[in-house]
C-alpha cells in the first residue's frame, strides 16, 4: 500500500520477532527490519515499548504495536486485502484460534522454558513429562483446527500456524537443548507432519533462524543465567 | 432485549472469579440473555468439561459450543453481537485497528502483570513476600494511570465515552481490590497517588453493568469468601 512505513525492531533468535516476520512475510508486506542488540537497546525500542522494553515491535507510520499476538492481529486487520487473511471470519473459529495461542504462549512455551532450564534430573523428567502432555493437548487442537486440511487454517497458512511457526526452530532445537524429541512422528503424526510441512514452504524458509544457530544461542543463554545466579549466590554468601 | 436468533447462551462463572465477571458485563453491555451457572470448583460438573483443557471459569456455552478464556470470550462476545442501532450493545473494542492493539495490549498488562501481583499478596504466606508483591501491584497500577490518561483521552473511560475492553478488563478487580483493603488494609487503588483511576473506579462502579454484575457491596462479606476460597483452593492442591 502506498504511504505504509512499516519498521521490524527484531532479533535474530526471537521466536516472537519471527512470527511477526512470518506474518509480513506471508502478507508480502514491505518493511525495514532493525535488529536489536538486547544488552544495548536502541532508542527507538525504549522510546516504542517503554512499558515492557521488548522485542518485536512494529511501527506503523510511526505509531509502535507491541507483543506478537496483538501485532499479527493488526497486521491481518490493517492489510485485510493481502492475502492470506490469517484470522478465520467465523467468531467462533476465531475464538478458537485465539485459545490455542494463549494456550501456546502459556502452557508450550513457559514449560519448554522449564524444561530447558530444569537444574535436578528429577525436576527434568517431571518438566518434560509436562511438556509432552502439552504437545499431546496441541496435537488435539490441530486435529481440531485443520480438519483434515495441511494446517491450523484449513488449505492455506492461517493465523495459529503463524503462532506455532514462529516458534519452530526453537522447538526443532528441543531434542539437543532438552533430549526430547518433540514432535515425534509416531506419537504426534499430525504435528509432526505439520512442522515439517511449514518449515518447507518458501516464506517459512526466508525467514525461520536456523536451527544450529538458534541451539548454540540457547546453550550460551542457559551458561549466562546459571553464570548470573553462581555470581549472586556468591555475593549473597 | 436479547436479539432475537443469536441461540442459546449459558455461562459457567464463579461468583469470586473477575474473569467470569468479565464475561458477564460483556454480556450485560451488550443485552444478551444467558443463562448462569454457579460452578463448584472443588467438585467439577460435567458442564466444566466443556473446558477440558484448562478446566477453569468462565467458559461461554452458544448453542452448545464451548468458547473459554475470558478476553477470548470478551472479543467473541462482542464479534457475535456487534454494536446494532438501538443503542444497546455499544462496541467493546474500537473499530479502529490501531486502538484495538492499545486495548488488547493493556488488556494482557492487566493479566501478565496486575493479575499475578494482586494475586501474590493474598497468597503471600510471608509479610515480606506480600510487600514484595504490593510494591509489584502499586507499580503496576501506576502504569495504568498513565495508560488512563492516554486512551480515555479525556473522558471518562478507558473505552472513551462508554465502558470498553480495558474498562472490563481492569474494572472486573475492583471487588478483590476491596478484599485486599479489608484483608490487609492496602489500597491498590489510591486517591492521592492514582486520582485518575480512583475517580474512573467510582465512575465504573455507577455503570449498570457494574452495578448488576459485581458482587455485593458488603466487603466484607466478600473479602470473607474469597479467603475461604483461596483457603480451599491450597487445601485442595496441597492433597
Amino acid at each position: 500500500m502506498a504511504g505504509d512505513e512499516l519498521k521490524l525492531l527484531g532479533h535474530w533468535a526471537s521466536e516472537w520477532a519471527c512470527r511477526v516476520r512470518l506474518a509480513l512475510q506471508l502478507k508480502g508486506l514491505t518493511y525495514e527490519y532493525l535488529e536489536e542488540d538486547l544488552d544495548n537497546k536502541s532508542e527507538l525500542l525504549l522510546m516504542s515499548n517503554p512499558v515492557h522494553k521488548k522485542v518485536p515491535v512494529l511501527i506503523h507510520n510511526g505509531k509502535p504495536i507491541c507483543e506478537s499476538m496483538i501485532i499479527v492481529q493488526y497486521i491481518d486487520e490493517v492489510f485485510p486485502g493481502a492475502s492470506p487473511s490469517l484470522l478465520p471470519s467465523d467468531p467462533y473459529e476465531r475464538a478458537a484460534a485465539r485459545f490455542w495461542t494463549t494456550y501456546m504462549d502459556d502452557k508450550l512455551v513457559v514449560t519448554w522454558i522449564q524444561t530447558f532450564f530444569a537444574k535436578t534430573i528429577e525436576e527434568k523428567a517431571e518438566r518434560m513429562k509436562q511438556l509432552l502432555a502439552v504437545v499431546d493437548t496441541l496435537e488435539g487442537a490441530l486435529e481440531e483446527c485443520s480438519k483434515g486440511k495441511p494446517f491450523f487454517g484449513g488449505d492455506s497458512v492461517g493465523y495459529l500456524d503463524v503462532m506455532l511457526g514462529g516458534l519452530l526452530s526453537w522447538l526443532h532445537g528441543t531434542e539437543a537443548l532438552c533430549g526430547v524429541d518433540l514432535f515425534n512422528a509416531t506419537r504426534t503424526p499430525l504435528l509432526s507432519a505439520w512442522a515439517e510441512r511449514f518449515g518447507a514452504l518458501d516464506d517459512a524458509k526466508a525467514v525461520l533462524p536456523d536451527i544450529g544457530r538458534v541451539i548454540e544461542f540457547a546453550k550460551m543463554w542457559r551458561a549466562q543465567m546459571a553464570a548470573t545466579e553462581a555470581a549472586t549466590a556468591d555475593t549473597k554468601n | 432485549m436479547a436479539e432475537e436468533g443469536k441461540g442459546e447462551v449459558k455461562l459457567l462463572g464463579l461468583h469470586v472469579s473477575p474473569f467470569a465477571i468479565r464475561a458477564r458485563i460483556a454480556l450485560r453491555l451488550k443485552g444478551v440473555s444467558y443463562e448462569y451457572l454457579e460452578q463448584d470448583l472443588f467438585h467439577k460438573g460435567d458442564l466444566l468439561l466443556s473446558n477440558p483443557v484448562n478446566r477453569k471459569v468462565p467458559v461461554l456455552i452458544h448453542d452448545g459450543k464451548p468458547i473459554c478464556e475470558s478476553l477470548v470470550i470478551v472479543q467473541y462476545v462482542d464479534e457475535v453481537w456487534a454494536a446494532g442501532g438501538d443503542g444497546e450493545g455499544t462496541a467493546i473494542l474500537p473499530a479502529d485497528p490501531y486502538g484495538r492493539a492499545i486495548a488488547r495490549f493493556w488488556a494482557a498488562y492487566i493479566d501478565d502483570k496486575l493479575f499475578p501481583a494482586l494475586t501474590g499478596i493474598m497468597k503471600a504466606t510471608t509479610e515480606e513476600a506480600r510487600a514484595e508483591k504490593a510494591k509489584e501491584t502499586f507499580a503496576a497500577v501506576e502504569q495504568l494511570e498513565k495508560a488512563f490518561a492516554e486512551c480515555s483521552d479525556g473522558k471518562s473511560f478507558f473505552g472513551g465515552d462508554s465502558v470498553g475492553y480495558v474498562d472490563l478488563a481492569l474494572g472486573c478487580l475492583l471487588p478483590w481490590f476491596g478484599a485486599v483493603r479489608e484483608m490487609f488494609g492496602l489500597e491498590i487503588i489510591d486517591a492521592a497517588k492514582t486520582p485518575l483511576l480512583a475517580a474512573w473506579a467510582e465512575r465504573f462502579g455507577e455503570t449498570a453493568a457494574a452495578k448488576e454484575v459485581l458482587p455485593e457491596p458488603d466487603k466484607a462479606e466478600y473479602a470473607k469468601k474469597l479467603q475461604a476460597h483461596w483457603t480451599a483452593a491450597a487445601a485442595a492442591a496441597a492433597k
